[in-house]
């Protein structure tokens, strides 16, 4: 997709504005203010995608303004596999002025540019690409009647980009009827029109730059329809199946929307979800619900997940289930709260006082949310911990087309178990795992327990017995190094073999693969680990790693103080080799694939093997 | 909550040997010889007794401080969370399990300083719990520090010249918070403590009793001037009893907030019983009255298929 600047025709997959042609993916910008609804145009396509059995992937950005403010949607669709958003774009639809400067540099030399000429004046001398001047406002207004006032406009762009890329109008409008249909029949008939209007313009106009996607595998590979949602929902739908019915939390971006579901699904299910008065509160009463026998949730994000490090303390010593979410951005302190930063894995593992063995899972993508979920319920029942959920801002807000999931096998009894405990119960055995009793549940001895922070005994008594205190400490510990037995063989992408390993975790997934794709096909030997247990880790690790000449850890977080991100940090203090490398970015944005494949160039040109 | 149905409840047990002081004592108090906490103690233990509550369905929930060791010493469900944040980990037990008893015990510290927020906003939420604060005006548990209830001048090992910031005053921060049911007592006054706290626990709502219990290690005689024992007056509040008699119009009005309030003005030691006592709708009904609504509208739907129609919407 990288063309030089100088030469204006492009060639390969990507559009051309030469004449109409099958293409197999496009990136496509939406750039103008966050009121102007190209979110919700962008959500659009992203579902079309989706529904035409498409692979789709987007990438917003809000400002973290109150309202207002310059915002972009991307969505990059087609039949191919979709990776990432697009590290360049194919065409950029410009609201303003301001959305055309800051945007038409990541437009590659030979795309598309739309912009409304009501409001935008192209710099003549920018010959790089296909510019089409559309008078959007006018136009919108002229159609949908005066009393518009930009409204509209978004339907407009949805139109006019559904007659470039014939998509299906159809499926469009019944999108276009779910969304705005509950309010009344004027705003469907309304937006139809500007929709009609913009269908109708290019006609005219843009006749030469209409594509059409080729056929992808066709629906009956996939078996199930997809589903397209954000990374937020798709956790949050994971929670419920786990079993989660009881959880609290405190607004912060961008964890909120997980919250606000689970406030409005949960009683449906019987369940609640309290708004507590403060990150330590919301904390206390996940674990009083823990405590209550239920599988909880809190969550939160960077600072919020401060805020909960001395309860969560309280989780590992009384040994108490609970799922813990934090939707990781840009740190340290208030840092940057609408971009994404992978900076938070050794507050995760290591952010309580004390030592707090526990578990930390991360998912690669949104679809892998909603299993993540599943995963955490498990290991936090099964193991009776606390289990800390790594998402970021990037898998959070970006939506994704996938499987509709089976829930049939996957949904989880969400009751207490409130059976009488034999006489020989006792709240911490030395000699298993612990299985609290919530209140309610009779104990045949008469013994009833008091679950503690303090360090105990197998009754729960404080003790400051040294012997104790070694033995419960080494209880914790061993019960979460058990949970890495249960771990499945760790997958590898690629080359078994070879030069050089990329390991990563988290959202950086699709940048990694793609990028492995990209070296493989120039000749290098090349393999991906992607982790989603963080910890513990998988133990075959290390013999992965040793097949390799470098294993090159990529992450959005700094190279620290000697010279290796976190994770990197944590893989050569657990594995001692020295080919283990780190490649480390902190300006707020996704990897872009060019960046990781520049970034492993990059490492063997200084280790002379390039 | 109808989610909080337990799967395996027990089945009525046929006859139960009911609760006694032996069956619901717990560890011995660690407390120092002479605090006022042994006597809170014995009048949880006559409380339990009187209200015959099903053993396992009672949960007795601390902070962290000298009175927040009290769930050791009592013999049912119970925790011992971190500082300051029993309130809102209790609440949740309220909120999930109709079928529990909450009590959360504490101390100044716990409850006025680092629990200062979840006192009010658990108040304000009315959550359906029992909260004792027992005030000794002083850290005990580390040693003799300035505490939020200290009087201005108390020297301690934080002002050793004097305490010099405004005390917070209990009663009347409870008042503005929104309690619903708001009570103060004396460690020294067994009856009027056990019907303070017999009557807080019978409270539909927040129900918050304060109980002056003395430090004798750090603070001996604090409360010297509310305990006729030493010579000082323990003033009732006279509740009002709508006889319709010329004496009762000079009667406190326990629903009057106001009033409530100008109790709690009063220089100390003030005044000792009920100050507030109303009925608002708790938390735990509104939140029951939600999920209601929202069950009603998936009614006879299995929780796998709301949530494939759910999934079924972003198609």
């Amino acid at each position: 997709m990288v063309t030089p600047a100088s030469t204006p025709a492009a060639t390969g997959d990507g559009l051309s504005a030469a004449s109409p042609r099958s293409i197999h993916d496009a990136v496509i910008r939406l750039a103008g203010d966050s009121q102007d609804g190209i979110q919700t145009i962008g959500g659009f396509l992203a579902r079309l995608a989706g529904r035409s059995d498409q692979e789709v992937m987007t990438y917003m950005t809000i400002p973290s303004t109150i309202s207002g403010g310059p915002s972009i949607f991307q969505v990059r669709m087609g039949t191919g596999d979709i990776l990432t958003a697009g590290d360049q774009t194919d065409l950029l639809v410009a609201f303003y002025q301001h959305s055309y400067e800051s945007h038409r540099d990541s437009l590659r030399p030979g795309g598309v540019l739309i912009y409304d000429t009501d409001h935008v004046k192209p710099d003549p001398a920018d010959r790089r690409f296909h510019a089409i001047g559309v008078p959007v406002s006018s136009l919108t207004i002229e159609a949908a009647g005066g009393s518009a006032k930009g409204k509209g406009k978004n339907i407009f762009v949805l139109g006019l980009l559904a007659r470039i890329f014939d998509l299906d109008v159809a499926k469009l409008a019944a999108l276009v009827r779910e969304r705005f249909g509950g309010r009344s029949e004027d705003i469907v008939r309304n937006a139809m029109v500007a929709f009609d209007a913009g269908y109708a313009y290019p006609a005219d106009h843009v006749r030469d730059c209409f594509f059409r996607f080729a056929s992808g595998p066709g629906e009956s590979t996939h078996g199930r329809p997809q589903v397209t949602m954000d990374g937020n929902l798709a956790l949050t739908y994971g929670l419920i199946a786990a079993g989660v019915r009881y959880g609290a939390g405190y607004p912060i971006t961008p964890w909120s929307s997980i919250m606000e579901t689970l406030r409005s699904d949960l009683p449906k299910y019987g369940g609640t979800f309290v708004q507590a008065e403060d990150e330590l509160g919301a904390v206390a009463y996940a674990l009083g619900f823990a405590y209550s026998g239920h599988l909880a949730v809190t969550g939160s994000s960077g600072p919020g997940l401060s805020l909960k490090m001395e309860a969560l303390g309280w989780a590992v010593m009384s040994e108490m289930p609970l799922i813990v979410i934090n939707v990781q951005r840009g740190g340290p302190s208030t840092g940057l709260p609408t971009n994404v930063e992978q900076s938070d894995l050794l507050q995760a593992i290591y952010g309580s006082h004390g030592d707090t063995p526990r578990v930390v899972l991360a998912p690669k993508n949104v679809e892998d949310c909603f299993y993540v979920a599943l995963e955490a319920g498990r290991l936090a029942r099964e193991f009776s911990t606390p289990v800390i959920v790594l998402t970021d801002q990037a898998i959070a807000t970006r939506i994704e087309a996938f499987d509709e999931p089976d829930l049939a096998g996957l949904m989880v009894d969400p009751r207490p178990d409130l059976s009488e405990r034999g006489a020989d119960f006792k709240p911490f055995p030395l000699d298993r795992i612990t299985r609290h009793a919530p209140p309610g549940s009779r104990i045949a001895s008469g013994r009833y327990p008091t679950v503690t922070g303090l360090e105990h005994d197998e009754f729960g008594h404080p003790t400051g017995s040294p012997d104790l205190h070694a033995k419960m400490t080494a209880k914790r510990r061993e019960k979460i190094k058990a949970v890495a037995d249960t771990l499945p063989a760790t997958a590898v992408h690629g080359d078994a073999e070879g030069e050089v390993l990329l390991v990563g975790w988290g959202s950086t997934w699709g940048s990694i693969r793609e990028a492995v794709n990209r070296l493989r096909a120039g000749g290098l030997k090349a393999g991906q680990v992607h982790l989603r247990n963080l910890h513990p880790q998988p133990p075959d690790l290390g013999a992965i790693f040793a097949r390799y000449r470098h294993v090159l850890v990529v992450e959005m977080n700094d190279e620290g103080l000697y010279g290796y991100g976190q994770l990197a940090t944590l893989l050569r203090a657990r594995w001692a080799l020295p080919s283990i490398h780190s490649l480390t970015k902190t300006d707020g944005l996704n990897f872009k694939v060019s960046e990781v494949v520049e970034g492993v160039t990059d490492r063997l040109r200084r280790n002379g093997s390039a | 909550m109808t989610s909080a149905a337990p799967a395996l409840a027990t089945s009525p047990a046929p006859a139960r040997p009911p609760l006694t002081r032996k069956s619901i004592a717990g560890d011995h108090p660690t407390w120092c010889p002479g605090c006022g906490d042994f006597a809170v103690l014995a009048v949880f233990y006559r409380l339990l007794e009187k209200l015959q509550y099903p053993h396992e369905n009672i949960v007795t929930m601390a902070g962290i401080g000298c009175s927040s060791r009290f769930p050791y010493f009592v013999n049912t469900h119970g925790g011992h969370y971190i500082h300051g944040r029993a309130l809102p980990f209790s609440a949740a037990v309220s909120l999930s399990r109709d079928d529990l008893h909450v009590f959360v015990f504490g101390g100044d510290g716990d409850g006025f300083s680092i629990g200062g927020n979840h006192l009010v906003h658990t108040a304000r939420k009315n959550v359906r719990l029992t909260y004792v604060i027992m005030d000794n005006f002083v850290y005990g548990l580390t040693k003799k520090q300035t505490s939020p209830t200290s009087p201005l001048g108390f020297k301690s090992k934080t002002d050793p010249t004097g305490a010099i910031d405004q005390p917070i005053n209990p009663m009347g921060t409870l008042v503005n918070s929104g309690a619903t049911f708001i009570a103060r007592s004396h460690a020294t006054q067994v009856n009027h403590m056990t019907e303070m706290m017999e009557r807080a626990a019978k409270h539909d709502g927040f129900s918050v009793v304060e109980i002056l219990s003395e430090c004798v290690e750090f603070f001996p005689g604090a409360f010297d001037a509310a305990n006729p024992r030493k010579g000082g007056k323990f003033p009732l509040i006279e509740e009002k009893r709508h006889d319709g008699t010329p004496e009762d119009a000079g009667r406190h009005d326990v629903t009057d907030a106001s009033a409530a309030y100008r109790l709690a003005s009063l220089p100390w030691p003030g005044v000792f019983g009920v100050f507030h006592e109303s009925q608002r709708p708790t938390k735990n009904f509104l939140e029951g009255r939600l999920v209601a609504g929202a069950r009603e509208k998936v009614a006879g739907k299995s929780d796998r298929e709301i949530l494939q129609s759910s999934f079924a919407r972003l198609r």
